[in-house]
């Protein structure tokens, strides 16, 4: 934690949680907590239940068994947490300015101006254009751009770098090195190994081999 | 209320940038009435009675044609998890979908009812009548197809359902909507028309808000 610290301290933590879908387990009982300022790696084959853990973190899912909790979260300061799945949430017939306002809005613009935002994610000659023009990377790069627009301290990431390539591999990893130096959390499953600057922050999870 | 203003906003643009969904709509609308003629034989006695019926058979069946639109493509890419996570309570989003809906679906129909009326031989007192039942029945039909899109909205291929949900709650709407146009106790039957209007426009967004978030993508 540094001198940057933007969030109040939040830490989610999961006891015996066990994820599915349509009834079969996909995890096993996970035991895990994430501190401000610290990342939650999740690696595993496919379908060993990244996506599904994610989602269940985000209350879209039902967890099977198990608890999981945000400790230290305001129910009034409303949702706490970012999920950017597979899919980008980009409306090809807005531009890609209008797509990011949109979102600024209905999430509160808390954090970067539409501008910066675009700027930190290598789209600010873009914004113009319309979204249905973007490339699957730069449209990956828009999704990004969600999470610097309003501040949220839990960040949900399934593969954040698909589609990205090399520099956009760097832009995750600083995005999200910028995020937990705000003193917030991230949790992401990604195939693609994530190097923070300093490894200390992370902590790895491999879902589906039994321990 | 900004979030809620730039929710309309969004929706109006996507609908004004979506191209000939509107114009199918009206034009769906409108073939729908000019078949009749066709179907019953050109009586026009026999036209003008059953013109109030055609017309708010006609506006109900466009009506379901849109439904699909409402929040099948926020499922399809994504944003519709995104709203369930965002500042603004997901009633407030499906109440600025509805208020869109009615706009972009109902709206265009209410305009080109004239076309209608003309088509089915209907007199000008008769015609005022069926522009008012239209304008206040059709949001009770746009809630109650709200509430049908949000419980199937995650099934796949379930764009046909949701018609199917909605016909047997638009019932009453169309037997106050008809009985408005008719010429006797009509005011009784708009007061009632009115009074389910009221009613579905307020209770839908929530019902529809908890038929997303109870629903698993």
């Amino acid at each position: 934690m540094t001198s940057r610290q933007v969030f109040p301290p939040l830490s989610l933590r999961a006891t015996g949680l066990v994820c599915g879908r349509g009834g079969m387990a996909l995890t096993r009982a996970l035991d895990f907590s994430v501190t401000p300022g610290r990342c939650l790696l999740l690696r595993g084959a496919n379908g060993s239940g990244k996506t599904t853990l994610l989602l269940t973190l985000a209350g879209i899912v039902a967890p099977l068994d198990g608890v999981f909790a945000l400790e230290g979260s305001d129910a009034e300061t409303g949702p706490a947490l970012h999920y950017c799945g597979h899919r980008n949430a980009v409306k090809p017939r807005l531009t890609v300015a209008e797509n990011l306002c949109f979102w600024a809005a209905v999430n509160g613009a808390t954090g970067l101006s539409i501008d910066a935002a675009l700027q930190q994610v290598g789209l600010e000659r873009l914004g113009d254009l319309d979204a249905g023009y973007l490339s699957a990377g730069q449209s990956r790069r828009l999704a990004l751009a969600r999470l610097l627009v309003s501040l949220r301290p839990l960040w949900l990431l399934d593969e954040p770098t698909a589609a990205l390539d090399a520099e956009g591999h760097d832009l995750v990893t600083r995005l999200l090195d910028n995020h937990l130096d705000m003193g917030g959390l991230a949790i992401a499953a990604t195939h693609d190994p994530i190097t923070l600057p300093d490894p200390a922050r992370m902590e790895t999870v491999v879902l589906g081999a039994r321990p | 209320m900004s979030a809620f203003r730039a929710m309309l906003v969004r929706e109006l643009r996507l609908a004004r940038r979506g191209g000939g969904d509107v114009l199918t709509l009206v034009l769906f609308f409108i073939i729908v009435g000019a078949i009749v003629p066709f179907a019953v034989g050109p009586d026009r006695e026999l036209l003008a009675r059953i013109a109030p019926g055609m017309v708010w058979i006609a506006a109900f069946l466009a009506m379901l044609l849109g439904l699909d639109r409402l929040f099948r493509p926020d499922h399809e890419d994504g944003s519709l998890i995104l709203l369930r996570q965002a500042d603004l309570p997901l009633s407030a989003v499906v109440a600025a979908k509805l208020i869109t809906h009615w706009l972009v679906s109902a709206l265009p129909l209410i305009v080109a009812s004239p076309f209608l009326a003309m088509l089915l031989a209907m007199d000008v007192e008769t015609f005022w009548r069926m522009l008012i039942s239209l304008l206040v029945g059709t949001p009770a039909l746009a809630a109650f197809g709200a509430v049908g899109a949000a419980v199937t909205v995650a099934i796949r291929r379930g764009g046909l359902i949701a018609p199917i949900l909605v016909a047997p709650l638009s019932i009453p709407v169309l037997i106050f909507g008809t009985g408005s146009i008719s010429a006797t106790q009509s005011s009784a039957a708009l007061l009632f028309l009115a009074a389910l209007s009221l009613m579905a426009v307020a209770l839908a967004p929530f019902a529809a808000a908890l038929a997303i978030s109870s629903g698993e993508d």
